[in-house]
């Protein structure tokens, strides 16, 4: 049990519980901001594990403009400010238990699968800017520049769909 | 001459078929095929009988093979003896009065054509009755008639009572139709042929089988010849056209019964039970349809249930083995009966109504009617030296000759019956002819005038025929026995003084009785004290038949029809309102709410991936 | 101990698609699905040793992905929400089978 694991199971308690909050909070706004707490504790697990680039875009992206998109939409479609009793919808009990099925079959699966695998961050190649600019520069150039489509796509996709006729 | 005997139904069929379609076109009327058909089938039958003239070597048979089925080869054909010559031209002549008759009572009848081709159709049908070789040939006869007689009891179809009557009459037929066919098929399988000929002559131990041959055949004679207990069809019969009760219900297919008894004359003597069950059921017809007849104030039912009693007579006489007097009372009850109901249509005709209690005095306004109308009464009372008179006494006669329980039983009731007879032919002529008009008095009254002369002739025709008939009882030359050929083991016609003596007695002392009541108040029925139940609704038996057949049928039928509507249908109709009901149920899960699709969606997928991994595991 | 997290945090997000009734509360439980994805990626990547680090440069197309996905789902609510004046997943419901009206003549 090293000092990465600790703080590791640290933030993943972190990331649950807040995560758990955002699927259950009553203010909607509340559920934006408990969402922010959850990807910074992520951005703070992809630490522990190396990944430094991908952390930062996590908190870059996710944070900085995921979150923030949403805040506008709800504030777009007059979101009730105060508390609203019926945030939560009829479909409650189903929806429990197909979470916890599926939160199960997972778990059971990951556990019965991967059970004694030891992620040993000594060794590893830390994923900073360097790293993965070169291994995507050098393998993935395709898929990045498709993303990119992808990214045009959606932007004039956004556009078009909340035009108003004029 | 013998050998064209097969124009004899032939003709009337054809001018059946052409009225039908071009009936309307012919100038003169639809009458004109029917009665060149009719006329020209009287004119053959005239000469079949020059030909054959009772003599037994002159039985004439013509047959072609025919196998309809390719299996039996039934041989079809005609058969001409005395009794069937002389049978055909009484039921041409007949025919061709009706069809002149009926040119003036049915003028102006929108369907007129249909009426002639169906009693040309008719004509032919019985005409194939007396000539038949085959008992298929008779039976296909038989049915037809049944039909024609449905169909023209049902003429005025758009009122009730025809059409129950026809219906009636047609079903209670057919319940003796069913036993006559079932007779046939024994004895044609008895005989091993169905030819006539062969039936008659078969050799070979007649038993139990044979026996219950012929008197299943006696099924189809009470049904058809109205005898109890299949007598309740005539009196409602008379719904029809009165032409049509003069041909059918009086001379010709009520006849048609006791006609089949006669030919197959040899048959029933070799089976002596079947002649006493005839005698019973003759005994009972006899005394109570002429009691019947007391009560009724419809003139037309008098003479109805006048010639079940007639008819019973008949078929006493054959039953004690009276044969020719049988035959002789079937002749010139056709005559006289024809006689009566032509009068009665001309009645009716002028005055507009069916009910006694509205005629009165009519003797003064159609004196051509009256006096032919007298008669035929005469006649029917058994006056001599009318017709009636001595085919009743030689059925008596014969009837006395024979002795034992069942002669004496027909000869007791045989005079009692001539008494009643004689007792209800006075109320008819008294209550229609004599007296003063009882109908209404003010404008409705009808113009009371004489029938146009296409009537009035067949009226006098069969009167004459009614006194002429009454003559072949004398000497031997001009005998009606000469054109018979009676079978072997009957009586001779022959009457007694005594008898005729005695029977004219009882006939004059009812006769002046009733017309005494009657001088009494003659406005009032006569006999108004018998005018109530049990007479005046025929002993109850159309009762008794209601409510032991007809209704337990319509129950059954209307169950049965619930049992389809609530069971079958409502089974058939369950399986469409089930299958509705399974896609409404199902249509609660489509319910647009995207958060349910996806929520089975994920359940769906992890039931599916533990299911797996549980079966491969 | 990552993998269980990441499944752990999968099954809450499932619970938050189907049992929130505003669209946009909706998204975030997409969200953090995607994240959970994203989570065991890294986790692999860190796992494999990957030299060409695979694992990480896959999740950071997944971030791309999800931020364009955002955009369009947004869009998407926004125009909705002009529509219909609401945004409750459970007041759309066009895609409903309705019984049929009942005809007089059965």
């Amino acid at each position: 049990m090293t000092l990465a694991d600790v703080v590791f199971g640290l933030l993943g308690v972190v990331c649950l519980a807040a995560a758990i909050l955002v699927v259950t909070a009553r203010h909607v706004i509340h559920a934006a901001l408990w969402l922010v707490v959850c990807f910074g504790a992520l951005a703070g697990c992809y630490l522990v594990l190396t990944a430094e680039l991908v952390a930062w875009v996590q908190v870059l992206i996710y944070i900085g403009a995921v979150v923030v998109l949403m805040l506008f939409g709800a504030m777009l479609t007059r979101a009730p400010v105060g508390a609203v009793q019926e945030l939560d919808s009829r479909n409650r009990p189903v929806a429990a238990v197909a979470g916890l099925a599926t939160a199960g079959v997972l778990g059971t699966l990951v556990v019965a699968a991967f059970q004694g695998a030891y992620v040993d961050i000594h060794h590893t190649a830390i994923g900073d800017g360097k790293e993965i600019g070169t291994s995507l520069f050098r393998f993935f150039v395709l898929p990045f520049e498709i993303a990119s489509v992808l990214l045009l796509a959606a932007l004039v996709g956004a556009i078009v769909l909340t035009k108003r006729e004029a | 001459m013998t050998h064209l005997a097969w124009l004899l139904p032939a003709l009337p069929a054809l001018a059946a078929v052409v009225g039908l379609f071009v009936g309307t076109r012919v100038a003169g009327g639809p009458a004109v095929p029917a009665i060149l058909g009719t006329g020209g089938a009287f004119v053959m039958s005239l000469l079949v009988l020059g030909a054959a003239e009772g003599s037994p070597a002159k039985v004439h048979e013509s047959a072609v093979a025919w196998t309809p089925i390719g299996g039996q080869t039934l041989h079809v054909g005609t058969r001409v003896d005395g009794l069937v010559a002389v049978i055909a031209v009484m039921v041409c002549a007949v025919a061709l009065l009706v069809q002149v008759y009926s040119t003036a009572y049915m003028a102006g009848d929108p369907r007129y054509s249909v009426y002639a081709a169906e009693v040309s159709l008719f004509t032919a049908a019985m005409l194939l009755v007396v000539v038949a070789s085959n008992l298929f040939e008779l039976l296909i006869g038989w049915e037809l008639m049944g039909l024609c007689s449905y169909l023209l009891i049902g003429h005025y179809w758009q009122t009730e009572g025809a059409r129950a009557a026809a219906v009636k009459a047609f079903v209670t037929t057919r319940f003796g139709d069913a036993a006559f066919l079932v007779g046939i098929i024994v004895l044609g399988v008895h005989a091993g042929s169905f030819e006539i000929s062969r039936v008659l002559a078969a050799p070979g131990p007649r038993g139990g089988v044979f026996t219950a041959g012929v008197i299943l055949l006696l099924g189809g004679v009470v049904g058809k010849s109205a005898q109890f207990p299949l007598h309740v069809w005539l009196p409602d019969a008379m719904a029809g056209p009165t032409p049509i009760s003069a041909l059918i219900h009086a001379a010709t297919m009520v006849a048609a019964g006791i006609f089949v008894v006669a030919r197959l004359y040899p048959l029933f003597l070799a089976a002596p039970v079947a002649l006493t069950v005839l005698g019973i059921i003759a005994c009972i017809t006899m005394l109570g349809a002429a009691l019947a007849a007391l009560a009724e104030d419809d003139l037309k039912r008098v003479l109805a249930w006048s010639t079940v009693s007639q008819l019973a007579y008949m078929a006493a006489g054959l039953a004690v083995r009276g044969w020719t007097a049988g035959v002789y009372h079937l002749l010139t009850h056709a005559a006289f009966k024809a006689l009566l109901f032509l009068a009665a249509g001309s009645v009716l005709r002028t005055v507009g109504t069916n009910l006694m209690s509205q005629m009165g005095g009519l003797r003064r306004s159609m004196p051509v009617t009256f006096v032919t109308a007298v008669v035929g009464a005469a006649a029917l009372a058994g006056l001599p030296p009318f017709a009636g008179a001595f085919s009743k006494d030689g059925i008596l006669d014969a009837a006395h000759e024979r002795g034992g329980a069942l002669g004496t039983a027909v000869y007791v009731v045989g005079l009692l019956t001539v008494l009643v007879t004689a007792a209800y032919v006075t109320r008819f002529v008294v209550r229609t002819f004599l007296g003063d008009y009882r109908g209404a008095a003010d404008e409705s009254r009808p113009r009371l005038h004489e029938s146009p002369l296409v009537m009035t002739a067949p009226l006098v025709a069969l009167a004459t025929a009614a006194v002429v008939l009454g003559l072949p009882v004398l000497p031997h030359r001009w005998g009606v026995a000469r054109w018979l050929d009676a079978p072997v083991g009957t009586t001779a016609l022959h009457v007694a003084a005594g008898g005729v003596v005695l029977s004219t007695a009882l006939v004059v002392v009812s006769a002046v009785s009733v017309y005494a009541l009657w001088r009494r108040d003659p406005a009032a029925d006569p006999l108004a004290m018998l005018a109530r139940r049990p007479f005046a609704n025929a002993f109850g038996v159309d009762w008794f038949y209601d409510r032991a057949l007809v209704r337990p049928l319509h129950a059954f039928a209307n169950a049965i029809l619930r049992l389809d509507d609530g069971g079958l249908d409502a089974a058939v109709e369950g399986s469409g309102t089930t299958a509705t009901g399974i896609g409404g149920a199902l249509r609660r899960l489509q319910n647009g709410n995207i958060q349910t699709y996806a929520s089975g969606l994920v359940i769906a997928v992890i039931a599916l991936v533990v299911g797996l991994s549980w079966v491969m595991a | 101990m990552a993998l269980l997290l990441s499944a752990l945090l999968f099954g809450v997000g499932v619970y938050g698609v189907l049992a929130r009734r505003n669209a946009i509360a909706l998204l975030m439980a997409v969200e953090l699905m995607l994240n959970a994805a994203n989570l065991d990626l890294v986790a692999f990547d860190a796992w494999f040793k990957d030299t060409m680090h695979a694992g990480q440069v896959f999740a950071l197309f997944v971030v791309v992905v999800a931020a364009a996905e955002v955009g369009v789902g947004l869009a998407i609510v926004l125009a909705v929400f002009r529509l219909r004046e609401t945004v409750a997943v459970d007041e759309l419901r066009e895609l409903a089978d309705v019984d049929p009206p009942v005809r007089a003549d059965t």
